[in-house]
């Protein structure tokens, strides 16, 4: 501080005090509430002070929202979605940025359309294409009855029917959400700002573009790599629409849509400690990642905004 | 933009940018199109005949009461959302920026909620805001003599949706107005303590007009996120209820789409809201253009 305020600074840390434990108290009490018994979770008001049960109110929400496969999904999913994202989007960005070739800008104008599309907005067409992803191919055969032509040069009547349904399957969990272009975004900012020098250098040294890209491109990207897994991450972990709609097997379910069935409803028993105890164990993931690699999450966040 | 010094070959540049292109082609240029091709159609519950409608589906959709009472509810859901998690994401930056003692410690204990997923601060909420069983509506009905009922009541429901996501944007706002506290030159701060000014009067004079594009680009990301990530909120919290008060506009696409079946006005919808994105977006880039001129 320029002056001494002492007053105000008391002020200062009273508010932010205040304002923690209004950002930690959901938590707080989900961690108390998962320690109880349910006789003392249906209490009005439940008691502060935390009981003996968080293992036993554990073990049932890992029954009973199916943890054990869930989680995996949802792992699988995070990580596939989080490096399917970087790769894909690390050699579109080396492409546009150090390449000229006649469809660059076409390429670079329609990736970059589909920068601010979330998947929300476009739930049922892609749906339907992930249901059959061979459902372009499917139109062109329809469109041009390329059944009865082919039925005619066979010479018997002929069906065709293209099917490829990526339903409850891990390429339809992810695949769809990998479609974004903001890592491409990112690292094309990033590209762009590493000087021309480099390049020439290793030109000179007769480097391919490969070799430039492995030795010199990606170490310099390492940062930025960090904050992206961090964000993505927790993108995948957290998704909701999308894996709602196209699981409809159990085995298949994320973490977080299987907290659902946690929920108490109207008529049953209210079993609030463990349905705490779920939601605790299914956030831990995302939120480790975060505190742990704070540093790099707080940088790429905001880099996201130049 | 390109660099001056690049590589040149033939065929590497289209392999490298292939799963790019193949990905946004299938999962997005195509879905898009069937979308819109989609919302000109009309189909009949068994599936069996599409009639070609031109644009039918969206003048339903604007004369459909209960499609303009989405609207509504969807602009005051996301103003109140982006005004709660705005202002105290700012004040307690504020704050943390005059803290001189454990910044570190300050920032870890606030950001953390930013990766709750929404529906699993949906839960937590549901639990605290539970009519017989939630502290936070014990308090409510205890100090304001309010009788809270969000199962029943749409107002109630609404604020529990309201705080629910609400809630965990907070941190994402504090990470970034705590970025642009930080990027406030020292300089004119001292200039202005030479002058006499008071910390507030520093404030609202200097520091605030220097986090505008900082507050600009949060409301654009707040607005998005309260459009679209909050279904899991809304899903989990009260599934569009009680009696519609709650079914934002995401929501509506999913309920008339995949639980009532209507494709071509899901699908009219669905275009609607993307277009709502696209001009979002426009909006921002002419606005980060312009925002140059803001640097010091």
């Amino acid at each position: 501080m320029v002056e001494k305020t002492p007053v105000l600074d008391a002020l200062t840390y009273a508010f932010l005090m205040v304002g923690i434990a209004v950002v930690g108290f959901p938590i707080v009490y989900a961690l108390i509430a998962a320690t109880l018994p349910i006789e003392e979770v249906s209490r009005v008001p439940m008691p502060l002070i935390p009981g003996d049960q968080f293992w036993v109110n554990m073990g049932a929400a890992w029954e009973k929202g199916n943890l054990g496969t869930n989680l995996m999904n949802s792992l699988i999913m995070a990580l596939g979605i989080t490096f399917g994202k970087i790769i894909v989007s690390l050699f579109g960005a080396f492409s546009i940025v150090y390449f000229d070739y006649r469809l660059r800008a076409l390429a670079f104008v329609s990736v970059f359309c589909t920068l601010m599309l979330p998947v929300e907005v476009r739930i049922l067409p892609t749906y339907e294409m992930a249901a059959n992803l061979f459902g372009p191919l499917q139109s062109l055969v329809t469109f041009f009855h390329l059944d009865g032509l082919i039925g005619w040069i066979v010479g018997h009547e002929v069906d065709i029917q293209l099917e490829w349904s990526l339903l409850d399957s891990y390429p339809g969990l992810i695949l769809p959400l990998v479609a974004s272009a903001t890592c491409t975004f990112l690292f094309r900012q990033f590209f762009l700002t590493i000087p021309e020098e480099l390049c020439e250098a290793a030109k000179m040294d007769g480097a391919s573009a490969m070799t430039f890209f492995w030795r010199i491109l990606l170490p310099l990207s390492k940062t930025n790599i960090a904050a992206l897994v961090v964000i993505e991450f927790v993108y995948g972990w957290n998704q909701y629409l999308w894996p709602l709609l196209i699981t409809t097997n159990p085995d298949m379910m994320t973490a977080v849509i299987g907290l659902q069935n946690l929920i108490p409803q109207a008529d049953d028993l209210p079993f609030w400690n463990v349905a705490m105890a779920g939601s605790l164990i299914v956030m831990l993931p995302p939120v480790l990642v975060v505190l742990l690699m704070q540093r790099w999450f707080v940088k790429g966040l905001v880099e996201r905004e130049k | 933009m390109i660099k001056r010094s690049i590589f040149s070959n033939r065929i590497l540049p289209y392999l490298l940018i292939l799963p790019q292109v193949l990905v946004t082609l299938t999962f997005f240029y195509w879905p898009a199109l069937q979308g819109l091709y989609q919302a000109l159609m009309r189909s009949d519950p068994f599936g069996l005949h599409n009639r070609f409608i031109w644009f039918e589906n969206f003048i339903d959709l604007f004369k459909d009461p209960l499609y303009l009472k989405s609207i509504a509810i969807t602009l005051m859901f996301s103003a109140a959302v982006a005004a709660v998690s705005i202002s105290f994401g700012l004040f307690i930056a504020a704050m943390a920026n005059r803290a001189l003692r454990c910044k570190a410690v300050i920032r870890t204990l606030l950001i953390w909620p930013y990766a709750v997923a929404p529906a699993i601060s949906g839960i937590l909420w549901l639990f605290l805001l539970h009519p017989s069983y939630g502290i936070v509506a014990l308090a409510i009905k205890k100090w304001f003599g309010a009788d809270w009922n969000p199962v029943l009541r749409g107002s109630d429901a609404m604020i529990m949706v309201i705080m629910a996501s609400a809630w965990k944007q907070i941190s994402y706002n504090f990470v970034f107005f705590m970025a642009g506290l930080q990027a406030v030159p020292h300089s004119l701060i001292e200039a202005a303590v030479m002058d006499g000014a008071s910390p507030f009067r520093r404030f609202w004079a200097i520091t605030f007009p220097l986090l505008s594009p900082t507050l600009f680009f949060v409301t654009v990301m707040n607005l998005i996120y309260s459009f679209f990530e909050t279904f899991g909120v809304i899903h989990t919290v009260t599934q569009g209820g009680p009696g519609g008060a709650t079914n934002i506009l995401v929501y509506k696409v999913y309920q008339d789409g995949f639980i009532g079946l209507n494709l071509g006005s899901s699908s009219a919808q669905s275009i609607v809201l993307m277009s709502l994105i696209v001009v979002i977006t426009l909006l921002q880039f002419k606005y980060v253009e312009r925002k140059v001129h803001y640097a010091i």
